[in-house]
């Protein structure tokens, strides 16, 4: 057995935090190297084409920015909660209500002029996706019960909950026995803002987003207790802080994040709800977080990064014949490699050879 | 109507599906248990069991007898465990992001290979699975030996492991160890044991539990391995585990609790789908894992040292 | 005598902090060797080495004539190396028994023998007159239960050296004399003592030779019949520290009462609270003497508006206390500085500023109406308390989590009394400080008593608190005893009332 332990760096250095993430996706990379070779072709081969199907023309970026845009959502949602020390895995979920408030208010129920409409539906998306999660924080704080679970098992619920509608009450007539909800009305629709691709308003808003939330967790008054909390909540409360109400906008915060990320998908790429408009967009958030280092700037580019994975995947399977679930792969590893950096940066390990 | 909906109850059906359902519950329960019992929170629970039922499966499509697909199910359940326990005792690392990570590598690699080796194939293929074994004399008790003395093999190993596991917390020094390691770890390296290593098997051995109870899915249950087929039961494990306050026995007993109430929703389901639909049947053992918690809260003692990585050497 | 332990310049750092420097001693058989030294002279992190917690950075260790193998605790213990922590090392959810047994056969066996074990306990039970429940949860047990516990843990693994760190802090003068009585036993039957302790007084009843640390090196070695209290005191401290005295004072009017307080929750670690009565009045301090675990915990919380009391009622200032939260007594006057610094105090990871201004963030010069911190403005206010409390730092920027224990609790009190409060609740508030700091906080505490603020401190130490306090009450099992003035006071009594004479049962 190797003996070895671990201590305190004394001062951390910045820089080790910007190019930590960095060798995580290079180690990721590396590792996923073998997979490929299982598959029995060129590794570098197939990392090319994974790059040209993401980068490789005006259309590919597009598609890998309008795939980052629910990422970074979700990834800043996943930000926000982990900074407190407050475990959402519940994005997905979160996600789903915010697309379901679009449904049910922007397809017809409420109609204003565009200015109005989209700003409009965000908030409904956001309010929908906190709310979902604020009987969770309730019943961890008064009950003990374990967020993680919690938030795990709600995703089952509301994304039966979606299947029912849409096969049920909400089921669009139009749709062809497809089951999906009714398209969003045109005022409330993002625009494109890349002519003939799929790249909508919804991107600018989660930039926009990130760039609030960098403020408010660094200059604001919110950010310092959110930060106290996650740190260490009995001191935080021992000097006055108020612990729940800082949990709870938390928790409204989080939720709201996924839950735009839901309004994107919903009122941007498709138009409408449908029960695969998440490709598990919630889970991937937390390797977004992960990767940025829970930073809301570094958010952006994990989530464009990620997502430029996820798009050239596909292209890579289409040309290589290697599972497009590779990028599922790479992403995994990348969380990982993330871990292992934390814990470099705040430790160093002292070999001690085998003991005399 | 009602009478109906009260009837189930006294099928031997439903209390033989009881039964099968709760299997991958058991197994994956008890591995948690175990982990958490040593300080180790396994949020890896989803992705190795999903692992653990394509492996299975796998070995036995490609040739491999039952018992070995088994085998090899555990094998890689318990590599997980390793690279889990390697971050989380060892590093030191965040278990909840671990878990999480861990749980994206398993079942993305199962899909993978599982892709890799049947690159299209719309319709799952099958294997033989497990079949059922009529236990003598037992099995031909009227409605009791239907119930419980008809199943096959792999049912009646998850009920063993119970008895298996409880006996090694109860009545073993590696059972104590792991008890002590998730309470006081220093109170372990105080009697001279070393607690990383106590907490490594334990998570080695309750990831190689998991990956079991996703191979009873795909090799008992069913015949055929289906993305997403877990649908959850890792998670609803890990409620179970507060709701049996981290004893086996208790494990075992909430594993049938829950799987009466989901094969009770099927039958029900029959009955009532004409006017509740079948979405909100579905949703059950998720609100019912959450209420059990929350019911489960009242007296929950959470094993005191469970999510403190334990750093030798370090001022206490 | 013959030499059972010999320790060879060993030194060990952690980061830039030296806790041993080229330490050598040896130990003899059958004797009681102290080793006596402040807090934080590095007496713990000698015994951690010799037991095996610890990785040394250089030295030797030589026991019966072997090199022991560092960082390795089950080499100590099989060579015979026994030690009873400061913090027990006993899981909670497991028997008397059990905890024993742990270790003692390979982790791999399948049995647990119990039988046997049983049988070889009660032996050494009734040998050494350490009398135990074999079968009884560790949960249920009383301090000094657990500590008999913990000793005949060692003595089950046939130690020859024991090492006591810190045995006495938790315990009333009765329960430690019944201690010695047991370590004498010991010794006769030919086992060796290492002593860790920094009260004088028990150093030099018991041992039979004295070692004392300072700053991590050996301060001077003498024979206990030829030491007195004054040579040794002043070997312990190196230069003299002068500790505040506290003045004459008129106590000003009532500040705070507590009228039948009764506490329970399901979930709880310390005793409940039964039928409590409590005043404090500005300029006095109200001292809590008590063994740990009688309800000083919830007291504490109860007082700071961290628990709500199941009954009764608490006046501040005749006014009823109808909300229960810490913001609230707060506002009220309340200052609490919680037992545990780094469990409760600060926030090690964020900056000396971010946490110096935490109890104030609702100062409109630290964040304007729209929520947004004022950087320059709370830094130079963070600058200025540090100042005037001494607390030493290199930069304000730092993180907290690099003050040393003294600074850390210079720097929590000074943040409160900035705070202007009417009431200090302090729980141990010098506990694992050294000499320097423990005048300094004595210092500020017996000030904010001249400027009349209402104080009550809960202590382990009875001297400590009785020199600090104008009044002392005993707390056991949740109940709390009528005031007793300090001025001639029979510390024997406060003793016996420790260990619940006068007390009802429940």
């Amino acid at each position: 057995m190797i003996n070895f332990r671990l201590e305190e760096r004394e001062n951390k250095s910045f820089w080790m935090n910007v190019i930590a993430p960095f060798i995580a996706i290079f180690i990721a990379l590396l590792i996923s190297c073998f997979l490929i070779l299982l598959a029995g072709v060129s590794p570098l081969e197939s990392y090319k084409e994974l790059l040209i199907g993401s980068f490789g023309s005006r259309n590919a970026i597009a598609e890998t920015l309008s795939r980052a845009t629910p990422l970074i959502l979700t990834g800043l949602a996943a930000s926000i909660a982990f900074k407190a020390k407050f475990w959402n895995i519940g994005a997905e979920g979160q996600l789903y209500a915010g697309a379901l408030a679009v449904t049910f208010f922007g397809t017809g129920l409420i109609e204003l002029p565009t200015i109005l409409m989209i700003p409009f539906l965000f908030l409904v998306g956001a309010v929908a996706g906190g709310l979902l999660l604020l009987p969770l924080v309730l019943l961890k704080n008064y009950y003990k019960v374990d967020e993680v679970v919690t938030t795990l098992l709600t995703n089952f619920i509301v994304i039966l909950l979606v299947s029912y509608l849409l096969e049920g009450p909400w089921k669009d007539p139009m749709s062809l026995g497809w089951p999906q909800g009714a398209s969003v009305i045109d005022q409330g629709v993002l625009p494109q803002i890349v002519a003939r691709t799929r790249l909508h308003l919804g991107f600018i808003f989660s930039i926009f987003f990130a760039v609030l939330i960098w403020i408010l967790l660094s200059r604001h008054i919110v950010g310092y207790q959110i930060k106290a909390v996650g740190f260490n909540p009995s001191a935080a409360s021992h000097s006055g802080l108020p612990v729940l109400k800082t949990i709870l906008i938390v928790a409204l915060l989080s939720g709201g994040m996924a839950g735009m990320a839901g309004v994107t998908e919903t009122a941007g790429l498709k138009g409408y709800l449908t029960l695969d408009l998440s490709p598990g967009f919630g889970y991937a958030g937390i390797a977004v977080a992960m990767l940025a280092g829970l930073h809301p700037l570094g958010v952006i580019a994990s989530g464009i990064f990620l997502a430029s994975i996820y798009v050239g995947a596909d292209a890579m399977s289409r040309s290589m014949n290697v599972p497009s679930y590779l990028a599922d792969v790479i992403v995994a590893i990348t969380v990982l490699c993330v871990l292992v950096s934390l814990v470099l940066i705040q430790f160093k390990v002292k070999l001690l050879g085998s003991s005399k | 109507m009602i009478f109906d909906f009260i009837e189930i109850l006294f099928t031997a059906g439903f209390w033989a599906a009881t039964i099968r359902i709760a299997c991958p519950l058991i197994f994956a329960t008890l591995g948690e248990v175990i982990c958490e019992r040593s300080g180790v929170l396994n949020l890896g629970i989803e992705g190795i069991m999903s692992l653990g039922a394509m492996v299975g499966w796998m070995s036995v499509y490609l040739g491999a007898d039952l018992y070995s697909g088994v085998l090899l199910a555990a094998i890689i359940g318990a590599l997980f465990g390793f690279l889990h326990a390697i971050f989380t005792v060892y590093l030191g690392a965040s278990q909840h992001v671990t878990g999480i990570g861990i749980t994206m590598l398993a079942s993305s690699i199962g899909f993978f290979s599982f892709r890799l080796i049947l690159p299209s194939s719309t319709t799952p293929p099958k294997i033989i699975p497990f079949e059922k074994i009529n236990i003598p004399y037992l099995s031909d008790i009227p409605f009791i030996g239907e119930a419980l003395f008809q199943h096959t093999p792999f049912t009646y190993i998850a009920f063993i492991s119970v008895i298996i596991i409880f006996w090694l917390l109860n009545s073993t020094p590696f059972g104590l160890s792991i008890k002590m390691a998730g309470e006081n770890p220093m109170a372990l390296e105080a009697q001279g044991i070393d607690v990383l290593l106590v907490r490594t098997v334990s998570v080695i051995i309750g990831s190689a539990l998991m990956a079991v109870g996703g191979a009873y899915l795909t090799m008992s249950a069913f015949d055929a391995f289906y993305f997403g087929m877990i649908n959850g039961r890792g998670w609803i494990a890990i409620a179970l585990v507060i709701f049996a306050a981290w004893k086996p026995e208790r494990a075992l007993l909430g594993a049938i609790l829950f799987a009466g109430l989901d094969a009770y929703q099927v039958r029900a389901q029959q009955l009532a789908g004409a006017f509740i639909p079948y979405q909100f049947f579905l949703m059950l053992p998720f609100i019912l894992s959450i209420v059990a918690m929350i019911v489960a809260s009242k007296r929950t003692r959470y094993p005191k040292a469970l999510l403190i990585p334990f750093r030798r050497g370090e001022r206490h | 005598m013959n030499q059972i332990l010999e320790v060879k310049s060993v030194s060990k750092s952690f980061g830039n902090l030296v806790a041993n420097k080229d330490i050598s001693f040896n130990v003899n058989k059958g004797e009681v060797l102290a080793i006596l030294g402040e807090n934080g002279a590095g007496k713990t992190t000698l015994m951690n080495i010799l037991f095996g917690h610890y990785m040394p950075d250089n030295g030797e260790i030589i026991f019966k004539n072997q090199s022991i193998k560092f960082g390795n605790t089950g080499n100590s213990i099989s060579l015979g190396i026994g030690m009873v922590h400061q913090h027990f090392t006993l899981a909670d959810n497991l028997t008397v028994l059990e905890n024993i047994i742990i270790g003692q056969n390979s982790l791999f066996n399948i049995t647990l023998s119990k039988k046997e074990s049983k049988e070889k306990l009660n032996t050494l039970i009734e040998k050494f007159g350490l009398p135990i429940n074999p079968d009884a949860m560790v949960s249920d047990l009383s301090v000094s239960q657990k500590q008999r516990l913990e000793i005949l843990k060692t003595l089950y693994q046939d130690c020859e050296l024991l090492i006591l760190d810190e045995p006495t802090a938790a315990l009333t003068p009765q329960e430690t004399e019944s201690l010695f009585k047991t370590v004498r036993k010991m010794v006769i039957e030919g086992l060796s003592v290492i002593l860790i302790s920094h009260k004088l007084n028990e150093v030099l009843s018991i041992s039979n030779r004295i070692i004392v640390l300072r700053n991590g090196k050996i301060a001077g070695e003498k024979i206990t019949n030829h030491a007195d209290y004054k040579s040794l005191a002043s070997l312990i401290v190196g230069k003299e520290v002068s500790y505040p005295k506290k003045k004459k004072n008129t106590p000003k009017g009532e500040f705070l009462r507590a009228e039948n307080i009764f506490y329970r929750t399901e979930i709880d670690l310390d005793v409940k609270i039964k039928n409590l009565n409590l005043n404090l009045f500005g300029g006095e301090i109200l001292g809590i003497a008590g063994v740990a675990g009688n309800g000083q915990q919830n007291l504490a919380k109860l007082l700071a508006g961290h628990a709500k009391p199941t009954d009764g009622k608490i006046f501040m200032e005749e006014n009823e206390v109808n909300l229960f939260t810490p913001k609230n007594f707060m506002d009220l006057g309340i200052a609490y500085i919680p037992e545990d610094r780094n469990k409760d105090g600060l926030i090690g990871d964020m900056s000396i500023w971010e946490n110096t201004i935490m109890t104030e963030i609702e100062n409109q010069n630290i964040s304007n109406k729209f929520g947004f911190i004022n950087d320059t403005f709370s830094k130079e206010k963070a600058e200025r308390i540090c100042e005037i409390n001494d607390v030493r730092l290199q930069s304000i920027n730092q993180p907290a989590r690099l003050l040393s224990g003294g600074n850390v609790q210079k720097l929590l009190i000074g943040r409160w009394l900035n705070r202007n409060p009417k009431i200090i609740i302090a729980c141990q508030p010098t506990r694992g400080l050294d000499e320097g700091a423990i005048a300094a906080v004595h210092k500020m505490l017996l000030e904010a008593r001249e400027n009349g603020n209402a104080i009550l401190i809960i202590g382990e130490d009875l001297d400590e608190l009785i020199s600090l306090s104008d009044k002392i009450s005993v707390i056991y099992n949740g109940q709390l005893s009528a005031p007793l003035y300090t001025d001639n006071l029979d510390k024997l009594k406060i003793g016996m009332m420790m260990s619940g004479e006068g007390f009802g049962n429940d």
